[in-house]
């Protein structure tokens, strides 16, 4: 089963790279108000069905893939 | 009789860089510097543990996650559960706040620039075992060399665990917390590298105010054993 982590900086944490990002858009002429930066990570995983896959991946988040300090991630699985 | 030297270890981890600066540093100061490789699942017997700057893991994912679950991470843990003293000096700051033995994150410079230079600290406290030589208020001139060294502080951070401030902010740091202790006062992590300023040649040699008064505390550890 195929699962995809979006991992975010939470709001209200000061994210250079977006801003940076956004400051470049800005540059090339593109009208953004905001810009945050992520990351994307996709996993293949063994599981019964797509709610054992995502309680798996939970656990992944909690554990490693995320720093629920500054981050917030969101799952995503799909067959 | 001589008085005792306490053996202090310096954790390597693949891509640990400022190890041997450690093990050399304490040594300069007296102590009996002992390497342990990440990969030891027990200490050897040690008075103080010191994670060194570096890349651990190639700072893959987040600065300190991949270290955090080496087999010498868990044996720190236990050891500081013990009240065993710890001190993480960069990358080593960054992997006890990832594993959760001091609160708090470090993330990208504000900057997003490398920062390399010397860098003035203020002390903020005096009575850890870090910081014995030092006097509250005393500023220490530490060389910083970090990407990644913005202290974010959890919500409920207890100003009491702030050890150093940055005079000038060089990475944009919460209230420019430049090292903190957790509630215990027995595991400690900064930013700056005292390893790397242990003598007038190398431009400064504040840091061994730090190393020393660690050593300090670790001889007496020594000295209460027996």
């Amino acid at each position: 089963m195929r699962a995809t982590v979006l991992v975010r900086p939470k709001p209200g944490i000061l994210d250079p790279q977006g801003e940076a990002v956004g400051s470049a858009l800005g540059h090339l002429g593109f009208e953004v108000q905001d810009a945050r930066v992520g990351k994307v990570i996709d996993l293949e995983v063994d599981a019964l069905d797509a709610a054992a896959a995502k309680a798996a991946v939970e656990q992944m988040c909690e554990k490693l893939l995320a720093n629920p300090l500054i981050e917030s991630y969101e799952i995503e699985v799909t067959a | 009789m001589a008085s005792p030297q306490p053996r202090i270890g310096v954790v390597t981890y693949p891509g640990s860089q400022d190890d041997r600066d450690a093990l050399w540093a304490l040594a300069a100061l007296d102590a009996e510097a002992v390497p342990v490789w990440h990969g030891e699942l027990e200490l050897p017997d040690l008075d103080a543990v010191v994670l060194p700057g570096g890349f651990s893991y190639g700072d893959h994912l987040r600065c300190g996650a991949i270290a955090r679950f080496s087999p010498a991470t868990a044996a720190v843990r236990a050891f500081a559960a013990g009240g065993g003293f710890v001190l993480g000096i960069c990358n080593g700051f960054q992997i006890l706040c990832e594993a959760g033995l001091l609160p708090g994150a470090l993330v990208r410079n504000e900057s997003l620039r490398f920062v390399c230079r010397d860098v003035p600290v203020t002390v903020e406290r005096d009575d850890l075992p870090f910081t014995t030589r030092c006097t509250k208020g005393r500023r220490l001139v530490l060389p910083v060399k970090h990407g990644d060294g913005r202290y974010l502080p959890p919500p409920d951070l207890d100003p009491a665990q702030i050890v150093l401030r940055y005079v000038d902010n060089p990475n944009g740091s919460v209230d420019g917390i430049a090292g903190i202790c957790n509630e215990t006062g027995n595991v400690m992590g900064l930013m700056p590298h005292p390893e790397h300023a242990v003598d007038p040649l190398l431009g400064s040699d504040d840091g061994a105010l730090l190393l020393a008064s660690l050593v300090d505390a670790a001889r007496d550890r020594v000295l209460a054993a027996i």
